[in-house]
């Protein structure tokens, strides 16, 4: 297994004591595709950032286990932490506007991920870069590297990020909603990108978003996250198999032209799904 | 693209004119104003009547306002700021003559706290709510806070009284007053190009106080400033890019983190530098530096209205320019502004 | 009672789903408060204050001496039973001297911020209200006196008003205000074009109307902050204005004037000129921790 998880909570600090934003998640991830849904708040993002220790420093996180390939995530110092990010599992974050750096050209940004990881002159990780470009599907790659963030549309900066995440080879990709800020026409394109790049190179792929139809095409495991724990989990295509009644809400929320309806349906919450 | 950078950079040179032309008629106005009599002050005290009477229409004084505006306008375009009454010597001169001590100073004050606010400040960002952020924060408050008179008056006590480990006031030991031929006007580097170490190490020894006083002034703004930007610029979503990628802490810290705020870093040097000329003012007061500070300080005592005005308005106009190096810097460097 | 007791409850300050909006508005009040109170340093800057204010208002009751009466046999002391402070170059109660001085460096703030409040308030939201060439005017206004150093062009305005506490005040004040007038520029600016003031328009209101009713109590909160990060340089400028002889005259028992006048003994009795060095840099560092502990609560971006 690339990644075990077993009772993972995720705290935070608060004027009133604690308060609870992952409670007690179990996860395990080998190579293969494993999409999360939930909505906004229900500790997607915070589940798959402890993966990479890459929380917010005023988080608190324990679990009984959080391992990387057999490595103890929660007892691993530094320097071992560094050899797993970008090296081992990289991220791909959101809006590449903000997560890209804005003064370094994106060539120079992959570079550096490139010659972290695996040495090399500055020229040959130069040259790498303009060929990951190339692997991403940019057209003009040379161009493209010595650009700055501002100057990229969404979609090519997302392909920078994904250029800049799979430079190092790493085994498990995160996609922290890689689409949500992106255009309708694009989002298809980037998507197909990385489930070439993934089943490509045989690497382990943990897709987060919001659309649930979405995620069960492209992955092969699906699970539910509501108020920070996982309320249900079952492969992709059971989907419309789901019993949990939160599932099922999402589900007949969404509006489909075979069954048309007058009025889409609201979301019930139950409080009993918090226990 | 850089069309545009250029466009706007000239939009900024665009205003100086204006902000120039306003510069030099609130100076006018304000010598307008004075309590003194130019004439007086020119022809002396017991000068005759007709004297003073001829000396008044030389001035223009018997014209309305906007021509003698006009007058000074024309007088200041042909360098010609008036005599002081104080030196006897055209202003223009002696603000040549004292204003290389100024920049003597303030430059190795500025060099001084560029040199130990900007790490301190990205220190403290990055361990902010540590109890070293609490140290620098409380440092630099105080540097905020302590009036530079009061500052130069202890350091005098301490460190030339009672320890006897620094020199007095003034530029030189009166042993090498003289001695040092006038090329820059900077002693230090004039000492230092007429080979002459003693005089020079003299004079070395003479600006380390007040160049420290001053430096302790424009740290703290440094410093905080720097706190500021940093954690900001730490707060990005690129920094955890950067975490994400597995780069070492000092990488994402100077060059993700500091990369990002080196251009704003440098319009607020800029401000600091010129935020140095007001602190010059006292320091040169309470250590007898003969700069331009001490020079507008002694005119003002004199009620020397010429030496006041023109020390101002030269004041001034290193300030604009300082000011608008800050603005250029932005809008030149910064890759983000197009 | 009981409803008395609900408002005044922890629980109810700390509410997550506040009832009302004035709930609300105490929840977000309190919390700062909270985080205020835990900033030490901020709360010693409160403290220092307060008792700056309570002491120089109480000064006739506190200070056993006449700040003006001298002893010349006695002067230049050590501090004593008699003289807590020693006593000056003219054998002056330091002590005193330094309650009354608190008075009037309190009184030379109050008159600055009375003046310069309004009119970077006046001038900024008439800019930015107004717009266009108005707007151009002023600001370019603003940025002239914004192109002298203050504590220069404080100077050369004293000068041609003759040196004295109330050309100083003037001084300053006409130094100090375009700050606030960009402050309100750009509080103006964000609301200039919201519904509310659509509204209002379209209800017939007059400009100054607006301008008075409705844009300047949005500028005033931001204004207040930027009033208590202000007070220290205004203190010190004072206090430099007073070195320099251009502020309070002797025998006036200003800070900054004690200093001027006693500095030649700084090298044999220190403590004459140390003391009211002291008292300045105390009340300057006070504020500035206090409005450094404001800011990190009203502002998290730490600016
Ligand atoms: N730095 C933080 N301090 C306090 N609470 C936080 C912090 N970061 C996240 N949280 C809380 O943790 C909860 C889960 O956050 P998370 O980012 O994992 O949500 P998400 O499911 O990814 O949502 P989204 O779809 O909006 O990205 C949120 O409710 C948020 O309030
Ligand atoms: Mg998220």
């Amino acid at each position: 297994m690339l990644v075990e998880i077993e009772n993972l909570r995720v705290q935070f600090p608060t004027a009133t004591g604690m308060s609870e934003a992952v409670r007690n998640v179990s996860l395990t991830l080998g190579q293969e595709k494993l999409g999360i849904v939930g909505e906004s708040g229900s500790g997607k993002s915070l589940t798959a950032r402890s993966i990479m220790r890459l929380l917010p420093s005023n988080a608190r996180i324990t679990a009984d286990r959080l391992q990387f390939d057999g490595i103890d995530l929660l007892t691993a110092d530094e320097p071992a932490l560094r050899r797993i990010r970008g090296r081992r599992a990289g991220l791909i974050m959101q809006d590449p506007k903000y997560s890209l750096n804005p003064v370094m050209t994106a060539g120079a940004q992959i570079a550096e991920a490139w010659r972290v990881h695996r040495g090399g002159s500055r020229k040959v990780a130069a040259q790498a870069a303009i060929d990951l470009l190339a692997q991403v599907q940019i057209r003009d790659p040379a161009r493209v590297a010595g650009s700055y963030p501002h100057e990229l549309s969404g979609g090519m900066g997302q392909r920078v990020m994904i250029a800049m995440m799979l430079a190092p080879d790493p085994e498990l990709l995160i996609a922290d909603e890689p689409t949500s800020a992106l255009d309708a026409s694009v989002q298809a394109e980037i998507l197909r990108l990385i489930e070439d790049l993934v089943s490509r190179r045989g690497m382990g792929l943990l897709l987060i978003s919001h659309d649930l139809p979405l995620v069960s095409h492209f992955c092969d495991r699906v699970a539910v996250m509501y108020a920070g724990r996982i309320v249900e989990e079952l492969p992709a295509g059971e989907l419309t198999r789901a019993t949990h009644p939160y599932t099922r809400g999402l589900l007949e929320c969404l509006p489909t032209l075979s069954h048309p309806q007058r009025r889409l349906k609201v979301m019930q919450r139950d409080p009993s799904w918090l226990i | 693209m850089t069309g545009h950078r250029l466009r706007q950079a000239l939009a900024s040179l665009a205003s100086v004119p204006v902000t120039l032309f306003g510069l030099v008629l609130v100076t006018f106005l304000i010598g307008r104003a004075m309590p003194i009599d130019p004439v007086i002050a020119i022809a002396g005290d017991h000068a005759p009547p007709d004297v003073i009477a001829r000396v008044r229409l030389e001035m223009g004084l018997d014209q309305p306002l906007p021509v003698q505006f006009w007058i000074y306008l024309r007088n200041l375009l042909h360098g010609d700021l008036g005599h002081s009454v104080m030196t006897s010597r055209a202003v223009t001169e002696d603000i040549a003559r004292f204003f290389p001590a100024t920049l003597e100073l303030a430059t190795t004050a500025m060099i001084v706290a560029v040199l130990l606010g900007v790490p301190l400040g990205v220190v403290a960002a990055w361990r902010q709510g540590s109890r070293f952020d609490h140290v620098v924060r409380v440092f630099s408050l105080a540097g905020q806070s302590v009036p530079v008179f009061v500052l130069g008056l202890v350091c005098l006590l301490v460190f030339y009284a009672k320890l006897g480990i620094a020199p007095g006031t003034g530029q030189l030991d009166v042993a090498y007053e003289g001695l040092v031929p006038h090329i820059t006007g900077m002693l230090v580097l004039d000492a230092a190009l007429d080979g002459d170490w003693d005089e020079f190490w003299d004079a070395a020894a003479h600006l380390v106080q007040p160049a420290a006083v001053l430096a302790y002034f424009s740290m703290a703004y440094i410093t905080r400033m720097t706190r500021a930007f940093m954690i900001e610029a730490l707060s990005g979503e690129y920094i955890v890019t950067a975490r994400a990628k597995g780069l070492s802490a000092s990488r994402i810290l100077w060059r993700h983190a500091f990369g990002n705020i080196t251009v704003r870093l440098v319009t607020v040097l800029a401000l600091a530098y010129a935020g140095l000329l007001e602190g010059a003012v006292i320091t040169e007061t309470v250590f007898s530096w003969p700069g331009i500070g001490l020079y507008l300080t002694g005119s003002l005592l004199n009620a020397d209205m010429n030496a006041v005005l023109g020390a101002t308005l030269v004041i001034g106009l290193v300030y604009l320019v300082l000011n608008l190096l800050s603005d250029l810097a932005y809008s030149l460097l910064d890759p983000r502004v197009r | 009672m009981s409803a008395f007791t609900t408002v005044l409850s922890r629980d109810w300050l700390l509410s997550e789903t506040p009832a009302s909006r004035a709930q609300a508005a105490w929840v977000r009040r309190y919390r700062g408060w909270l985080q205020f109170r835990a900033n030490g340093l901020a709360m010693v800057g409160l403290a220092t204050v307060a008792v700056m204010i309570v002491a120089s208002l109480a000064a006739p009751l506190l200070a056993w001496q006449n700040p003006s009466a001298q002893d010349l046999a006695g002067r230049l002391a050590w501090p004593s039973a008699a003289h807590w402070f020693g006593t000056d170059e003219l054998g002056r109660d330091i002590f005193s001297r330094i309650l009354y001085g608190g008075r009037i460096t309190l009184g030379m703030v109050v008159a600055v911020v009375a003046l310069v409040a309004p009119i970077g308030l006046a001038v900024g939201s008439v800019a930015g209200y107004l717009g266009g060439i108005v707007d151009r005017v002023l600001m370019r206004v603003t940025d002239v006196f914004l192109a002298f150093p203050r504590l220069v062009l404080a100077l050369a305005f004293v000068a041609a008003l003759k040196p004295g506490i109330t050309s100083a005040i003037i001084a300053i004040a006409l130094t100090a205000w375009p700050p606030y007038a960009r402050l309100a520029r750009a509080e103006t600016m964000t609301v200039r074009n919201t519904d509310f003031i659509a509204a209002v328009r379209l209800a017939g209101a007059s400009a100054p109307r607006i301008i008075l009713r409705h844009i300047v109590p949005l500028c005033l909160s931001s204004v207040i902050v930027r009033v208590t990060l202000d007070m220290s340089g205004i203190i010190l400028t004072a206090a430099a204005l007073g070195f320099l002889g251009m502020g309070a005259q002797p025998p006036m028992p200003e800070w900054g004037t004690m200093i001027a006048a006693s500095r030649a003994y700084i090298l044999e009795q220190w403590w004459v000129p140390t003391i009211p060095g002291v008292a300045i840099f105390a009340v300057s560092l006070a504020f500035n921790l206090l409005g450094d502990g404001m800011r990190d609560v009203l502002d998290p971006r730490q600016r």
